[in-house]
Formats: structure tokens, sequence, C-alpha cells
């Protein structure tokens, strides 16, 4: 039986991997062959969908505008939940651990419950249709796991660190920002990656939140998939492209994942 | 961790956090309520109505069908993805290039966005030039998912298993890999075999990071929104109308503000009770 081991995790990573086979399968042949045929694998091999694509300033902005949130979401979620989680790890003060409940609390929050209030929160000061409405609506659920994740780690770290330190003169400033941070820097990336993952997927507020300037790259997609009918071709070179961002910071975290898992109690 | 120094200062430290968060929290929640309690015909008037939105969004048959629907969702997903994911976990090679390969390969769909998924399912399962519904259609089986209820089910749970078994594995990976090499050693000398192997020390082992994943699993599904939304659309009929497509239709086609307002309330409350009840759970697992 143990001969046979990888079959399991190879059979998974197959049946993982169709569906994108397909949408790439989808993304290279021409409208013509895709409703013509069932074919394996393109016979008229085209970049006309990509090309379409990255020349149509609908398009690539809709890529532009998703990044730009995503980038500024985990930027301020990492930078408010660091001395939050910090104080989470070494201190005790009035309320702390109901605070950690209710802030835990924002992440089982249903997106639909939030889309119309949040509508009406952003319109109200000025902020709706910006890449900050949506980057700050995220905040909603993205600080709290921040928060959560880098507390794990800071508890990992010995305190005798951050005594040694003071005892050696460092004021806190200098000691957060030159010793603790990078005694840290692993689960940053570890929060930093599941902030950006987070942001990066979610569709329903980031479509409430935006009309024409902001418009992100999903909800692009799925205006093209219902006015203009049956634009396979071009549908799946854009979710082609979507995957790419994941990818790369996959690429980047891939040996801090585990264990940012088993010790950021994701 | 216990020996933590009382300091009320940190609250400072706290503050940048609770703002924002408290900015998208209270705020809208607040609106909410104030919604789920009035009458309004426009304009801007609004007039007291009391708890009769929640009354009528309780006997409301409609609800209690979303409601069921999710539950049942939830339920199937839950049963097949965590034994799924445990099984797959426990399969994979503990050390070595190959480690890295598989974890990149599985962690791929977690960050392809949401309706993406939903168009890429919806491309693979078509009847006509989707792999899914080929294959299925030339095996004999008649398989739509836009016409048939159970094909329409059958496909929303395979794109959900597809979709999330991956964090189930990560997770449960991450809690094997802290396992130390002395208790295989130990295993060995006394013989165990394979079975005792998984039974007593593994599983053990694993049932921290399993709770966080079936809290994390019930959540998430209990909140689904845009994959069944964009790849069914909630259909054929309402048969894959879950909780969040239905009260968008509400909330933001029909704008119902009044009945909206009060089921956001109860789905709220729904899911923070059942979470409370598997974070207490846990947490007392962790004392003993």
């Amino acid at each position: 039986m143990k001969r046979y081991k990888w079959a399991v995790p190879t059979l998974y990573i197959f049946f993982l991997m169709l569906p994108i086979y397909w949408l790439l399968n989808m993304s290279f042949k021409t409208t013509n062959e895709i409703l013509g045929s069932f074919t394996l694998w393109p016979q008229k091999f085209t970049f006309e969908n990509y090309i379409t694509i990255f020349t149509d300033p609908v398009w690539y902005s809709g890529y532009i505008n998703s990044l730009s949130y995503v980038m500024f979401n985990t930027a301020i979620s990492v930078t408010v939940a660091l001395p939050a989680a910090y104080a989470f790890s070494r201190y005790r003060f009035m309320g702390d651990k109901h605070l950690f409940f209710w802030l835990l609390t924002n992440r089982m929050a249903p997106p639909a419950v939030f889309a119309l209030p949040f509508f009406q929160l952003y319109s109200a000061v000025n902020l709706f249709d910006t890449y900050i409405a949506v980057a700050l609506a995220h905040a909603l659920f993205n600080v709290p796991l921040a928060v959560w994740i880098l507390e794990g780690f800071m508890s990992g770290v010995p305190k005798e660190l951050d005594e040694t330190a003071f005892v050696d003169g460092y004021s806190f400033p200098r000691f957060f920002l030159k010793i603790f941070i990078p005694a840290i820097l692993a689960g940053i990336g570890v929060a930093a990656f599941f902030t950006f993952m987070f942001s990066w997927v979610e569709l329903l507020l980031a479509k409430t939140l935006t009309a024409v300037d902001a418009k992100p790259i999903a909800a692009v997609m799925t205006r093209t998939a219902s006015s203009s009918g049956y634009e396979l071709g071009l549908l799946a070179a854009a979710g082609s492209l979507t995957i790419i961002p994941g990818a790369v910071v996959i690429y980047f975290v891939r040996n801090y994942i585990a264990k940012g898992f088993a010790l950021g109690r994701v | 961790m216990s020996q933590k120094i009382a300091h009320p200062k940190a609250w400072l430290f706290v503050l940048p956090v609770v703002l924002l968060v408290a900015f998208n929290a209270i705020i809208p929640l607040m609106t909410v309520v104030n919604y789920s309690v009035q009458e309004t015909f426009g304009n801007n008037l609004f007039f007291w109505e009391g708890v009769r939105w929640f009354q009528d969004v309780l006997r409301s048959e409609r609800y209690q069908a979303s409601l069921m629907r999710q539950l049942t969702f939830t339920g199937i997903i839950l049963l097949i993805e965590i034994p799924l994911g445990v099984a797959i976990a426990l399969s994979m090679p503990r050390k070595g290039p190959w480690v890295s390969v598989c974890l990149v390969l599985m962690a791929l769909p977690l960050l392809i966005p949401w309706n993406v998924v939903g168009a890429m399912w919806n491309i693979f399962s078509l009847p006509d030039i989707g792999l899914l519904g080929r294959t299925l259609n030339g095996l004999g089986f008649d398989y739509d998912y836009t016409q048939g209820p159970l094909a329409a089910w059958f496909t929303v749970i395979l794109m959900d298993v597809w979709h999330w078994t991956s964090l189930v594995v990560l997770l449960a990976y991450a809690g094997l890999s802290s396992i130390p090499q002395p208790y295989y050693h130990a295993a060995k000398i006394d013989g165990a075999s394979t079975w005792a192997i998984i039974r007593y020390i593994e599983l053990p082992k694993m049932k921290r990071v399993l709770a966080i994943a079936i809290l994390l699993r019930f959540m998430d599904s209990f909140m689904i929104y845009t994959e069944p939304f964009v790849l069914t659309g909630g259909g054929p009929g309402n048969t894959t109308t879950f909780l969040s497509i239905d009260l968008v239709k509400v909330a933001l086609g029909q704008f119902d503000l009044g009945p909206a307002a009060a089921m956001s309330l109860i789905y709220f409350l729904i899911i923070l009770l059942l979470s409370w009840l598997f974070y207490t759970l846990i947490m007392r697992n962790e004392q003993q």
C-alpha cells in the first residue's frame, strides 16, 4: 500500500488541473472553433483573445483597478494589524479577550449582508467608485485575519527578545522596527499572503462599490459575459490571466504556507 | 502566554484596528438594524414597523427553503472535504522537492477569483462543449446543469470540493509537519501498524488544525455567493438559491429594505451563534 501512496496526491492534482486546462484551452481557440466543434486542444491556435485584452483599455484597466485595491488593502491591513497583534500577544488590558473575539466576528460577516449598507456608507463619504473604498471595505474581514495570524507568530517569539532590547537602551519604535519586525518577517509574509488572497478573490463588495472608474477585472468579465453574448474565448483568456497574480504570490511564500498555517492559527 | 504584562496603554496599539473595523462594521450594522424595524415608500420617508419584518421573514417559506438548502449544502461539502483533505494530507510526501510542487499546485484554486471559478466550471461543465459535460453525456448520463436540479447540485458541490479541499489539505498537512520525528521512531520500535500510527499519533496531533478547518469551511460555505451565482444563477428554478443569493435578490434586486435587513440580521446571528459554538468547543479542547 505504501508504494502507491503517491497516487493519491497525483490524482488529486490531476483533478485540480482539469478545469484550469479547459479554461486555457478555450482561451487559445477562435470563437468559431469553440462553438463549432469539440476539441481537446486548439486546432487553430490563436492569441487574438489575449491581444484584445491587452489593447482594450476597458479590459486592461480592470486588472490595474483590481491590483490597486488589493495591494492598498494588503498594505493597510498588515500595517494596522502589526501594533495590535503585538498588544494582544504581549500585554493584558481591559477587554482584550472580548475585543479579540469581536474582531473575529467580522471575519464571519457575510459580504451579502454588508453590500447595501456599504454602498450607502461609501457614497455618503464620497469614496464610491474609487479603489480606496474597496480596499477599506475589504479591511472588514482582512484586518481581523491579519491580527489573528500575526498574533500567533508573535507569541512564538520569546519575550526575552523584547526585554534584552529594552535593557540595551532601545526605544520602543526603534526596537519594533529594527529588531522585532525582522524577527517575524515570515509571519508578515504569511499575513500578507492571506490578505492579498482574500481581497483578490472577493467580488460581491468590489462590484457593489464600483461603477466605472474603479471597476475590477472580475466585474468587467461578468458584464462581458452578459452583454456581448457568447464571447467564451475572450472570457476564458481574461479568466486565465487572473490566475497569474495568485500563482506568483504562492510561489514566493511556498516555503511558509504550511508553517504559517501551523503557527499562525489561521 | 501566561505572564502577560498588564498595560493600560496597550489600547493605543489596538486603536487603529478598532477604528478601521468599527467604521466598517458598526455603521453598516446600525444601518441594517435601522432598516429592519421600519417601512419605507421611497423619498427617505420611514415609518416604524417594530418586529413585523422579523415575523414575516421567520414565517416565510421562501426563507426557510433557502436556509434548508444552505444547511444541506454546508453539511454535504463538510462531509466530503474534511475526510478527503485529511486522506490527501496523510499520503503527501513529508520531505523532498515534491513537497513544494504539491503545495503550490494545490494552493492554486484558492487564489482564483470566485467569479472566475464559477465561469471556469460553467465552461467546463457545458453539456455540448465542456469537458465534464461532454464526458458525462458520452457515458450515458443525461447531464445538463441548467435543466436538471440534480445535475446542478452535483456541479455546485463538485466545484466547491475542487475549490476548497486544498485548504483542508494545507491545514492538515501543517498539523502533520509539526509532529516530531522521535514519535515515529518510537512507533516503529513498538511495531505499530500504519493504521495505529494514523489513529494514535497523527489524528490527535491534527485535532486543533482540523477544528480550525471545520470552522473556516463552515463559515465560508455558509456565506457562499459568487461561485454558484455565476455557475447556475441560483437555478434551475430556485434549486441552488442559497442564503446569500436570496438575500442579494431581495436587497439589491427588489430593494425591499425592511425584509432584506431583517433577513440579514437573522442570517448573521445564525453564523455567529454556530461559529461561537465551534469556537468555545475548540478552546475547551485546547485547555484540556
